[in-house]
């Protein structure tokens, strides 16, 4: 287990038999208490596919039925119910050639870095951005991988917005997701990107919307959204 | 707290499992035409409320309930009244 944020964690997991899974896809998770009380939640995948272990990254809720256990209690050698990998309609495929631009809010930005670990780890030229938001400098996940991947220079931006705090001379971005935020980090139009936006209900809704307003072709649009079932 | 409705909206993606587990394929990327305007979107694309005693699957175009299904007692009821013709690949 990874802990990544005060409140997110890595699960790393051996996976014997697993069929292999595409970058954006997700598991079903279930746990089932001493009493035979069972809750299901779906986790995206971290990982890449040519990672040999599993990892789902969790955001641990506090009123939570699963995520609590998930990321407090659970401990090497126990055993999860995994079903998956499930989706086909929130994927990126590497033979597409389209620019990527990637928007994650919160956790949400755990299928887009399947994506990116991907790309990296087929040495994939393509160009793509990450525009992430978070609420402060603490919660952002995978900030160092992140800043390390950026650093090679080889096609990816990253530009993070805080929306609640900021550290004193903070040069990112610092409200939420705008217009004049997505006019300055998307692909012009006629480069013809793929976008894919996950995060909270809202989050998505509004991004989605103000790309359709900018122009973009909305098939091009992909979208996931995290909900409160999540815990 | 007040919950709104928009707060409890899910996409299809979040289905993605319990309709594999009825259709026995990968169904998100799937196409459905909504019966009441026509529209088509893919399953991942619609929208879905998970917090009723089943699962509410409406249209994003025009909301028009598209789905209903409910899994319980070791059956499952599925409504699909609302989608005129759903595609998707065989393989």
């Amino acid at each position: 287990m990874v802990q990544e944020t005060p409140r997110v964690a890595s699960l790393v997991l051996e996976m014997p038999d697993w069929p292999g899974h595409l970058a954006g896809q997700h598991v079903d998770v279930r746990v089932t208490a001493e009493d035979g009380y069972q809750a299901e939640r779906s986790y995206s995948i971290a990982s890449s596919p040519e990672d040999s272990r599993l990892a789902i990254t969790v955001e641990r809720l506090d009123d939570g039925e699963v995520s609590p256990y998930l990321v407090g209690e659970l401990r090497i050698g126990d055993k999860v119910e995994l079903r998956g990998p499930i989706g086909g309609y929130f994927v990126w495929r590497p033979a597409d050639e389209r620019p990527l631009l990637l928007v994650g809010g919160g956790s949400g930005v755990v299928p887009l870095m399947a994506m990116i670990r991907h790309r990296v780890a087929i040495n994939s030229k393509t160009p793509t951005r990450l525009l992430y938001s978070s609420r402060s400098q603490d919660d952002i996940i995978y900030r160092a991988e992140l800043e390390r991947l950026a650093a090679r220079a080889d096609g990816l931006t990253v530009a993070h917005t805080l929306t609640r705090m900021q550290p004193a001379g903070w040069d990112g971005y610092a409200r939420r997701i705008d217009l004049a935020m997505l006019g300055e980090v998307a692909w012009p139009r006629h480069e013809m990107p793929l976008t894919f936006v996950c995060g909270p209900t809202p989050l998505v809704e509004s991004v989605a919307s103000l790309m359709v307003d900018m122009g973009y072709d909305p098939p091009s649009i992909k979208t996931e959204r995290f909900g409160p079932t999540g815990g | 707290m007040t919950v709104q409705q928009s707060d409890l909206k899910l996409d299809g993606n979040a289905i993605g499992g319990l309709l594999r587990e009825i259709f026995t394929m990968e169904m998100t990327a799937a196409e459905g035409t909504c019966s009441s305007c026509g529209k088509v979107h893919a399953v991942g694309q619609v929208e879905v409320y998970m917090n009723a005693p089943g699962v509410v699957v409406r249209c994003p175009a025009c909301g028009q309930v598209q789905m209903r299904i409910v899994k319980g007692g070791g059956r499952y009821w599925l409504d699909l009244s609302g989608i005129r013709c759903l595609e998707f690949s065989s393989e």
